[in-house]
């Protein structure tokens, strides 16, 4: 799901040929694990078909690396409620959170802003937990605890992230 | 309805800013965590709202009454009759019994030796503590003598409970177990709670949450930003 969606950030900050795109996305999310051409190609051709991208400065006879993708309006609003929205709380969330955050370093939107949004979703879960634990059997507390203690882990990335943000804008930006 | 509120609070320490116009907003019966970073002024906050530190510039109100204009002798009164603490350290009397240290707000606001001594023994049971009224502090445990803090902090049924980092010395387990504790008691007993922590877990006892940060108050919804 966020590959996509990524895909389509890295288009808001400018039209890219389908290669490098690829490149921008390794760089900065797939370090670790960089895409295929052909995920980057099918995902393209699926949010052309959704009227998310169309293709420009389409060369006769080009191959899939002369495809320029331009993003639509359409494209533009998707990104916009992904960033704008929290995430709902839950383990393994962190990167989802950091491709949320680096994007939006990257296009210049209000980041700080997303973490505080986020840090609020993350605080009212663990609200609701803890009231599980309180009223619960012990089991519904070792269970909500399990959850509590990564969701926990998540809010002291944002706070660390959110501390950090200026430093990490420069580096993000430089590249 | 609101308890307690103060706006656009500032105070320095030397050349240092503490809180750079802080608002906040208490209402009655709510349970609220102040959380934010090392040194984002959060506990000048709550030594402010509770009368203890005066701010240079600002005014706090509490059920009516202006605090940060009274007299030293007048705040000095209010946090004892209006007021209950629980602090991270050092706040038990340690030549005094844990019964005589829960007992100590109602003898100094003039109430008789024995019925204070009753009342505190009752809190002492209340929260799990029956049979070591007689220890004194180095008698007790970390957790105990935490639960006697929470004890003494609302023996006197103040209107406000102010906690700064009530669990920062205890393991998670007793953390929580003091917790449900103050948030049980204070429920019951009607007791708005103002509680300083920088623990998420410790603040997801709370109602809700405000941040501050560089000396300013942050409340954060989960709402989505434009």
């Amino acid at each position: 799901m966020t590959v996509p969606l990524t895909l389509l950030g890295l288009l808001e900050r400018e039209p890219r040929h389908g290669y490098d795109l690829k490149r921008d996305y390794d760089a900065f999310f797939g370090r670790d694990k960089p895409l295929s051409f052909g995920q980057v190609y099918s995902t393209l051709s699926r949010l052309a078909r959704d009227g998310k991208v169309v293709i420009s400065d389409l060369e006769a006879g080009a191959g899939p690396d002369r495809k320029r993708y331009v993003i639509t309006d359409r494209g533009a609003t998707e990104v916009d409620t992904w960033l704008t929205e929290p995430v709902a709380p839950e383990p393994h969330l962190q990167t989802v959170l950091f491709a949320k955050v680096t994007l939006a370093l990257l296009l210049d939107r209000p980041a700080e802003h997303y973490l505080d949004t986020q840090r609020a979703a993350h605080m009212q879960r663990m609200r609701e937990l803890t009231a599980v634990k309180r009223s619960g059997s012990l089991v519904d507390s070792l269970l909500a605890d399990h959850a509590l203690f990564h969701i926990e882990a998540d809010l002291r990335w944002i706070d660390l992230t959110a501390a950090r943000l200026d430093a990490l804008a420069q580096e993000v930006r430089s590249q | 309805m609101t308890l307690l509120e103060a706006h656009d609070l500032h105070l320095s320490f030397g050349s240092t800013p503490a809180l750079r116009g802080a608002d906040i907003t208490v209402r009655e019966g709510e349970i609220l965590a102040v959380m934010g970073p090392s040194g984002s002024g959060k506990s000048t906050l709550l030594h402010c709202l509770a009368g203890i530190l005066v701010p240079g510039q600002g005014e706090i109100h509490f059920d009516g009454r202006r605090v940060d204009t009274m007299s030293e002798t007048e705040r000095s009164s209010l946090r004892r009759d209006r007021f209950g603490f629980v602090f991270q350290f050092g706040q038990l009397v340690p030549e005094l019994s844990a019964e005589e240290n829960v007992a100590l707000p109602l003898l100094l606001a003039g109430v008789r030796r024995s019925k204070a001594l009753t009342e505190a023994r009752a809190w002492l049971g209340r929260l799990g503590l029956d049979g070591l009224g007689a220890r004194t502090s180095g008698e007790l445990s970390g957790g105990q003598a935490q639960r006697v803090a929470l004890a003494r902090g609302l023996v006197a049924r103040p209107r406000v409970l102010f906690a700064d980092e009530p669990t920062g010395a205890l393991d998670s387990l007793t953390g929580e177990q003091v917790m449900d504790l103050m948030v049980g008691s204070a429920r019951d007993e009607g007791t708005t709670v103002v509680l300083v922590t920088h623990e998420p877990r410790v603040a997801a006892y709370a109602d809700r949450e405000v941040i501050v940060r560089d000396g300013k108050v942050l409340a954060l919804t989960a709402e989505a930003v434009g």
